[in-house]
């Protein structure tokens, strides 16, 4: 006897793309589908979940092949508009990370440092196709005898440009607040002394990972929206922690699964891949994603249904726990809360702000919709799925 | 001597009301009107130039604003590149007047020119440095 009662395979979901019957909804409209038929009708009715996330991820960075150049160079020192880039790899190749500040950045030695620009602004102007000043150096071989190379390029100029980010999409994260007297500087954004702040970083009922709590249908080769692009995951992300403890749905309560995705920047678009800078941190990057969930099953339709109120965060201290790398949290409180704007902390009302845009992850989440049941967008089979404990 | 040069907007309630003769009275201050206009509506907006001790000068700021007024500097203002605004949020935890607040349920992060106080907090705070202090424009009064 099957498990479930209704049954869908990958094949027949892409079939009813191609014909133009797919029935995608996004995360959030199916919270209510699935309270008016129950996860079995739901199930029958959706195809497919779109989910998405917009926020700050500095775990990005863009493969670039620069291509060559006469005479022939191997470059071993790369830089974009005075960021480098990381060149130890074959001739004309590099890794330009999101994180990496322009050389003359003076970080932070006027506390707190601006970070104006860096690796991910230098994405960013590429996309936005901008001119980019390349400079290359090398020691110079008998097969690549030049040894510094310097020009203006635009990312059509470049053979080559790939996003490859290895954690992105959280499952879970921290809500930030500061116990200290004095005001702090994070990557969850300034935090006042006393917990005067409460910031938390995610899009909640509709970010991927809470829609898959257990990775059932996300995996190598699960096929998404990247910066305005098509992209893939392509392995579990770093810090990838199945084995998070979890409530009752399935949803963990601590950061959990992580996804490694890759997309071909050229097809991305600027508006989804900005450069941020986050005063007294550092620079990253913010890039819009979406993932489409199958429906599977009405086990699937039930794990998509999750809303705001299911997803519990838990509170830490950046002032002192954090840098003393001391696990300990101070409660938590739901995601509902938070996007509420206040929350009770300690016997005092605390006001929270986010740093993951939820208004641009629905743009997303309506985009992936569209690109599904207009663009024949079909669904990537993963391989395997990411591994789960 | 401590002197600012600053804007003033009063809603149709306090326009009337000598306020700005009572910081003269008041506080000890001198001032210099450099434009006044009264908008449709009802709203006024004057361009001074305050004079007098610092201690006074605060003072007599507060008791503007406690007559609802809104003031801000004069020479300056903050505007958002709404192109580059991504809707995060962060500048929330700074902004000290609610100028920068989020739209719920939309999520949307707006930002109410009339509340700004030109502290420049926002401006090294926001992520995508979509928040700028300019030179006033005089726009303001044609
Ligand atoms: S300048 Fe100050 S008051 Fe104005 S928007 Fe920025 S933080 Fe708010
Ligand atoms: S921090 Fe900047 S980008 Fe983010 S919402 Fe505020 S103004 Fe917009």
């Amino acid at each position: 006897m099957a498990k479930f009662k209704v049954n869908k395979t990958y094949k027949e979901i892409n079939d009813k793309i191609r014909s133009g019957d797919v029935v995608v909804v996004t995360a959030e409209e199916m919270i209510d589908i699935v309270k008016d038929k129950g996860p079995v009708g739901a199930a029958k009715h959706v195809d497919v979940v779109t989910t998405a996330t917009f926020a700050p991820m500095c775990s990005s960075g863009a493969f670039i092949n620069i291509g060559q150049s006469v005479p022939t160079i191997k470059t071993s020192k790369v830089w974009f508009n005075n960021v480098p880039a990381y060149a130890g790899l074959a001739a004309v190749d590099c890794y330009l990370g999101a994180t990496e500040p322009c050389e003359d950045d003076p970080l932070n030695k006027v506390w707190p440092g601006e970070f104006n620009y860096g690796g991910g602004h230098v994405i960013h102007d590429l996309l936005a196709g901008k001119k980019v000043h390349l400079k290359a150096k090398s020691y110079g071989t008998s097969c690549y005898p030049n040894k510094e190379l310097e020009k203006d390029v635009k990312l059509a100029d470049l053979r080559q440009a790939t996003l490859c980010n290895p954690r992105n999409g959280y499952q879970n994260y921290n809500c930030a607040v500061n116990l200290t007297g004095k005001t702090i500087y994070t990557y969850m954004g300034t935090l006042k002394p006393k917990a005067g702040n409460a910031n938390y970083s995610t899009s909640g009922q509709l970010s991927p990972l809470f829609n898959d709590p257990y990775y059932k249908t996300i995996g190598l080769g699960t096929r998404i929206f990247l910066g305005g692009g098509e992209g893939y995951v392509t392995w579990h992300g770093t810090q990838h922690n199945p084995s998070a403890e979890r409530t009752e749905k399935g949803i963990p309560k601590t950061p959990a699964g992580t996804i490694w995705v890759m997309g071909d920047i050229k097809q991305m678009k600027p508006e989804w891949v900005v450069g941020v800078s986050i005063l007294g941190y550092g620079n990253s990057l913010a890039v819009g994603m979406g993932v489409p969930i199958p429906i599977l099953n009405e086990e699937m339709a039930q794990f998509t249904a999750v809303s705001d109120e299911d997803i519990p965060v838990q509170i830490v201290d950046y002032g002192n726990d954090y840098p003393n790398g001391i696990n300990k949290n101070y409660g938590y409180v739901t995601y509902d809360e938070l996007k509420g704007g206040m929350i009770r902390f300690k016997g005092k009302d605390t006001p929270t702000v986010p740093l993951s845009s939820v208004s641009k992850a629905r743009e997303i989440a309506e985009i992936l919709k569209k690109w599904i049941k207009q663009e024949k967008f079909t669904l990537g089979e993963p391989q395997f799925t990411l591994p789960v404990g | 001597m401590y002197s600012k040069l600053l804007i003033l907007h009063f809603s149709g309630k306090e326009v009337e009301k000598p306020v700005v003769s009572n910081l003269t009275r008041y506080y000890d201050l001198s001032f210099n009107i450099h434009k006044a206009t009264i908008l449709p509506r009802r709203e006024g907006i004057m361009v001074l130039e305050l004079s007098g001790s610092k201690k006074n000068f605060k003072s007599g700021v507060q008791y503007l604003k406690d007559q609802g007024v809104i003031v801000k500097n004069a020479s300056q203002e903050v505007t958002r590149d709404e192109k580059k605004c991504i809707h995060c949020g962060a500048c929330t935890a700074v902004c000290p007047t609610h100028a920068l607040a989020i739209k719920r349920p939309e999520m949307f992060v707006i930002f109410d020119k009339k509340k700004c106080s030109v502290c420049e907090l926002c401006i090294r705070t926001c992520l995508t440095r979509a928040m700028k202090i300019q030179p006033i424009s005089e726009t303001l009064f044609e």
